[in-house]
């Protein structure tokens, strides 16, 4: 009853064509959008925007990044890790060499050095699809993660071999380093990934979007339609690791702090398509539902024992964490394959209804 | 750059002829490392070919199932039963697999059923952890009756040391594969796994019980995965590592073709030897540490020319 279109006449072309159709969903994303953007800074507690929602974002955009390709361009790719870490070597490199140019300038461009890279490992995808591209990824990621470590260039030949981030500020505020609060880096991010993810529903909805979804579908009778496989392809390896390698820039400079090459390890890469699976393969919210599932899922199981008053060893509660994430995951393919975001479209199908499921 | 060229083009050639000792050694090295690649391969290879699903799970298996094996010998079983036990604990979890995950996603596509499989590794990886500890353990290998010495073999004013257990190792894949061999093209069930790997419907049609085949099929690459992780645990502890270098056993896959029993053996040694020459003799120029992308660089620009693998069937698409 609430979840109604009725009565909601379009009467232009472009609003006919709007990324959201009906109402309730723009009052929804506003609603969202506005306790993301205000209500969250001024009362969210420092835990639950340093260490849930910040991760959370970064996760979501990486995200959205594999679900261009594996959802949306149907080729998979175990080599999100390595790609986020392209995003931010190249990212603290420039950093680096142009201290005076502002930090938000970087992070968008060391998402092209990421691109540039995807696109070279996208290049096998053009002879071969399914499992053995999947393969090839691997190649790229332990290559790269070799190159992270061996390359002493790309870590300023620290000792360490980590990656230290420097603090910078905008409009006079701190937003890297020691001296930014999680405030500061939560608005960020959040506007980063905000902008972004329009980005990216726009160019999925465009030419392009759609020449991806047809070489999913069925990449000959895309050819044969006048798709061009290398020009799709590619541009979908690229598209998607551009969005990895902001992610892993701002992964490291406004979460992390300082990385070493474990943060790109290909744990991270499975736990990016878990997201992926898990939210829903072709969906944008179903990147954020994933990410939100599968990173808070962690934290609440680690919670629950205490509330009980049962004291579990952490390494304990952290393999336990791991079998239900596992379980989960096999449970979820089961029931819906298709992941959260279909769950969230079931859901809404139901409501248009409600609560006369046989009025219609 | 001359210098360059020398040292990638020239300089290890010189080596390996200056040293012939060293180089058999590292021959045989490779020998050993790809025996344990192809070992694993062969268990993904059975799952591939029976059910369709590329079993992620497979690396994980093997750490379990030597796990398993230290563990209940830990607990007080002498080294016989513990391995009975294992076997029995692989063939419990073959069922509870099919029961539980394979039988609910007949007829998914393959990234589906591959996300079940890395599901799968999570959870077997944290019952491994939750059970045993995260701990490195060292392998019973004299409790089992496992050869243990070393032996010298002196050659080009030099000499070549064999790990006996290595020789076993090669051994034992060498009769395993014969085994699976004739397991597959002379008994009924093996027939029937045949049957299944070539057309699901039809297998069914003709009365094989594809839940049954499935079990079966796990159990079997459970087997291989407590031989593979026996054999591995003996050469260096079991340790969870193992399951990222178990991801190797991809690129052999794609060397040998996902299909073939005896291509995942060829493609392993391939993957192995080429892997330890390329470290040593050309690891320095890179700044060592290849071993890391070796298999999956080699696997890579086969896949260019070569897509369905040295001995795969060839990939027909229809429109």
């Amino acid at each position: 009853m609430i979840y109604r279109e009725a009565g909601q006449f379009k009467t232009s072309y472009a609003a006919d064509q709007a990324l959201l159709p009906i109402r309730q969903d723009r009052i929804g994303l506003y609603l969202i959008l506005f306790a993301a953007f205000v209500l969250v800074p001024l009362f969210g507690s420092g835990f639950l925007i340093g260490a849930v929602l910040i991760p959370m974002l970064v996760y979501a955009l990486a995200a959205v990044g594999l679900n261009v390709l594996t959802g949306y361009a149907g080729q998979l790719s175990l080599g999100t890790g390595a790609f986020m870490g392209v995003g931010a070597y190249a990212c603290y490199k420039l950093a680096t060499y142009f201290p005076d140019v502002n930090i938000i300038v970087h992070v968008l461009l060391s998402g092209f050095f990421a691109a540039a890279v995807g696109s070279v490992f996208g290049l096998p995808s053009l002879r071969i699809k399914g499992l053995y591209l999947a393969i090839t990824t691997l190649a790229a990621q332990f290559f790269l993660e070799w190159c992270f470590l061996r390359i002493g260039w790309l870590y300023n030949y620290n000792t360490s071999g980590a990656i230290q981030v420097p603090g910078r500020e905008l409009f006079g505020v701190a937003i890297t380093g020691a001296r930014a609060t999680p405030e500061a880096r939560y608005l960020v991010i959040l506007t980063l990934v905000s902008l972004m993810t329009l980005v990216a529903a726009n160019v999925l909805r465009g030419r392009i979007g759609r020449s991806w979804m047809m070489i999913r579908d069925m990449d000959i009778a895309a050819e044969l339609m006048g798709v061009r496989p290398l020009r799709a392809k590619l541009s979908a390896f690229a598209f998607s690791s551009y969005y990895c390698g902001v992610a892993g820039a701002l992964m490291v400079f406004f979460w992390l702090g300082t990385a070493e090459v474990e943060a790109f390890d290909i744990n991270h890469s499975f736990l990016i398509l878990f997201m992926v699976i898990i939210g829903g393969m072709g969906s944008l919210a179903g990147c954020f539902m994933g990410a939100a599932f599968i990173w808070v899922l962690p934290i609440v199981i680690r919670a629950v024992p205490g509330l009980f008053g049962v004291e579990l060893l952490g390494s304990t509660l952290e393999h336990i964490a791991q079998i239900v994430i596992g379980a989960l995951i096999v449970f979820f393919l089961i029931v819906e394959p298709h992941g959260l975001a279909r769950l969230w479209g079931i859901a809404k199908e139901k409501l248009r209804t409600w609560p006369f499921p046989y009025a219609s | 750059m001359g210098e360059l060229a020398t040292s990638i083009l020239v300089a290890p050639f010189t080596e390996m002829v200056a040293l012939p000792d060293f180089f058999l050694q590292v021959l045989w090295e490779g020998f050993v490392a790809g025996v344990l690649y192809g070992l694993i391969a062969l268990g993904f290879v059975l799952i591939y070919k029976a059910s369709g699903v590329f079993n992620f799970a497979q690396g994980i298996m093997v750490v379990f199932a030597a796990l398993t094996l230290v563990g209940l010998h830990e607990l007080g079983l002498p080294a016989w039963l513990a391995l009975l036990a294992t076997l029995g604990v692989m063939g419990l979890l073959a069922i509870a697999i099919e029961r539980t995950v394979l039988r609910k996603l007949v007829n998914q596509n393959d990234a589906i059923l591959l996300m079940a499989t890395i599901g799968l590794t999570l959870v077997i990886k944290g019952a491994g952890q939750l059970f045993f500890g995260g701990d490195n353990k060292p392998m019973i290998t004299e409790e089992l009756g496992l050869p243990t010495g070393v032996s010298e073999w002196e050659v080009f004013g030099g000499y070549v040391i064999f790990q006996h257990i290595d020789i076993a190792a090669a051994v034992i894949a060498l009769l395993m594969v014969a085994g699976l061999g004739v397991f597959f093209s002379v008994t009924r069930i093996g027939r029937a796994l045949r049957a299944v790997a070539d057309d699901h419907q039809a297998a069914l049609s003709v009365g094989i019980s594809l839940n049954q085949i499935w079990a079966i099929t796990w159990f079997a690459a459970g087997i291989v995965a407590l031989v593979t992780g026996i054999m591995w645990g003996a050469r260096s502890d079991v340790s969870f590592a193992l399951e990222i270098i178990a991801l190797k056993a991809l690129a052999v896959l794609i060397l040998g073709g996902f299909t073939s029993i005896p291509g995942a053996i060829v493609g392993g040694l391939i993957v192995g030897i080429g892997e330890k020459l390329f470290e040593v003799y050309w690891g320095p120029v890179f700044g060592g540490g290849v071993e890391a992308w070796f298999a999956y660089v080699l696997a890579l620009v086969f896949l260019l020319f070569r897509p369905q693998g040295l001995f795969g069937e060839r990939i027909i698409e229809r429109v």
